[in-house]
């Protein structure tokens, strides 16, 4: 993988005693710099690709990287629409992109699916 | 629910700033962000003064960050405020992501987002805005990709290609995007001209300094767009083109390529110029606006301000908006630098303590103020030629509501 780490700028300095930290996106281990987010760690191993689009399974990647956009919402240790922009890289974590999903309004999909406000009040209930 | 005088939102110039002068008076402040590291838009900045100094944003933040923490000022980063709760018996709750904070008063430092300006293909991943890979490049350290695009031709744009450059990332040109519902006069060669001539003294370029010398002739402006080079104008090495356009960005898994045409001074597509360019990612650059949508969950008037950037809420010099205990500072009371952000936050800072103590601070007040003004009129990047205008409009407004 080709790195596209800044490591030497000509007004900012070398990159130096940057402690490394290893974590996992899709089941593969990578190894990014402290204070990296998700997307700049995997920006750096040459990962553009964060989700798939929910409906389309069209690839996406950061667009504002400043947390405005949403485009690079991915799940972190489990929990759902994490923006990969904001969230620093910790040990270990556990970081998957997001897939396609069943769409909730096709009738070919999960009966069981909530589509009416009566279903989620019933749903409640159970 | 922690409880303090005053939740400032946004930890940038202006956020920072306030911040400051509050504790330096005693009045207590939370300052919360939702990026993990204080300094908001201004940590990405890099670029050299007319005087040859650097304005190195990750430096100014180190030294306003150092006077915080002297002043033992909370920051908690990592945290999005996504609503702010109007009290029954005065005050206000700020709702975050993580917990909720109780205060007397608010200060909204939010900045500035930028404009999207879509153009075919422009999901695909490498495709992002001129910002984000001014965050990428500047701030994390990463290269946007191997080889790009500019896509939007003005003030901020050529600020960061320049960024881009200078951390060896290899720019094939600056082009504009091409017509479409959205792109509106970003896509307009004559328009983008009559910006591009405000940041001719960044350019080493004679043909954009002569631009500049008869920037108030449109019609010297309408001959230099007509017979804009062929092969653009070079700014540090890199062509800017004000009469070719992007149609669209190609690829199927990622960018691989854009296809650019010419174009006629109204923008339209001159038939049978199309070119393919092998890029591995694209910026779009649409212009920065004011995020205010905060403002409005709180019930701020609004006002829409072209020399500004967008609608912002009603305020005064002072930073006071038409709500008691709100104020607001930096760029979404309208789009300039992070000094003149800087500068207002001061402002602000001092107004709430005249506000809620005791302590007179009339003088500071208006000595900050003067800073302000001091600044705005210094600012080597201006974004808006008319930015005087804007702000005297909407401080008139402000002050008719606040009579009614």
């Amino acid at each position: 993988m080709t790195s596209k780490r800044i490591d030497n700028h000509p007004v900012l300095g070398k990159l130096s005693d940057k402690e490394k930290i290893t974590f996992q996106f899709d089941g593969k281990t990578y190894e990014g710099y402290e204070n990296d987010t998700i997307a700049s760690a995997l920006l750096a191993n040459g990962i553009r690709t964060l989700r798939k689009h929910e409906n389309t399974g069209n690839p996406r990647g950061i667009y504002c990287n400043i947390g405005h956009c949403f485009e690079c919402r991915v799940t972190v240790d489990h929990q759902s629409n994490i923006r990969a922009c904001l969230t620093p890289i910790q040990e270990n974590m556990i970081v998957e992109s997001g897939q396609v999903q069943p769409h909730p309004l096709h009738p070919d999909n999960d009966t069981e699916a909530i589509r009416t406000y009566e279903d989620f009040e019933q749903w409640e209930e159970e | 629910m922690k409880k303090t005088d005053v939740v400032i939102i946004g930890a940038g110039p202006a956020g920072l700033s306030a911040a400051i002068e509050c504790k330096k008076h005693d009045v207590d402040v939370i300052v919360v962000d939702e990026f993990p590291k204080p300094g908001g838009r201004m940590l990405g900045q890099l670029h050299q003064e007319p005087n040859g100094e650097w304005w190195n944003g990750i430096k100014e933040t180190d030294i306003l960050m150092e006077k915080a923490e002297e002043l033992n000022t909370t920051i908690e980063c990592g945290i999005a405020v996504h609503h702010i709760e109007t009290l029954p018996d005065g005050g206000y709750t700020v709702h975050t992501n993580k917990e909720r904070f109780a205060a007397e008063n608010v200060l909204i430092a939010t900045g500035a987002a930028e404009v999207a300006a879509p153009i075919p293909g422009w999901t695909l991943p490498g495709v992002m805005s001129i910002g984000a890979a001014q965050v990428m490049t500047n701030v994390h350290r990463v290269k946007a990709g191997e080889k790009g695009i500019v896509v939007g031709v003005n003030v901020l744009s050529a600020a960061i290609a320049r960024e881009l450059q200078l951390a060896g990332i290899d720019l094939h040109s600056m082009a504009l995007p091409a017509k479409n519902a959205v792109s509106e006069e970003q896509a307009h060669p004559q328009k983008v001209m009559d910006g591009l001539v405000r940041i001719a003294h960044l350019a080493p370029s004679k043909f954009i300094q002569f631009g500049s010398k008869f920037a108030k002739n449109s019609f010297v402006r309408n001959i230099a767009t007509k017979f804009f080079p062929k092969g653009g104008v070079k700014m540090w090495g890199m062509p800017i083109h004000v009469r070719k356009a992007v149609t669209k960005i190609n690829g199927t898994e990622k960018v691989e390529s854009v296809t650019m045409v010419d174009v006629t001074t109204d923008g339209e597509i001159v038939p049978n110029t199309e070119q393919h360019i092998d890029v591995d990612f694209v910026c779009i650059a649409g212009g920065l606006y004011p995020l205010a949508e905060l403002a409005a969950a709180v019930g701020l008037p609004f006002q829409y301000s072209e020399e500004l950037g967008g609608h912002v809420p009603l305020h005064n010099e002072a930073m006071e908006t038409n709500v008691a205990g709100i104020y607001v500072a930096g760029n979404i009371t309208g789009i300039e630098s992070a000094k003149v952000a800087r500068a207002q936050g001061k402002a602000a800072g001092l107004s709430i303590v005249k506000n809620t103590t005791e302590q007179n601070v009339t003088a500071a007040l208006q000595d900050a103020l003067h800073e302000v003004r001091e600044t705005r009129q210094a600012a080597s990047i201006q974004f808006h030629p008319r930015i005087e205008e804007g702000r005297s409009a909407i401080n008139t407004s402000f002050q008719n509501k606040a009579t009614n």
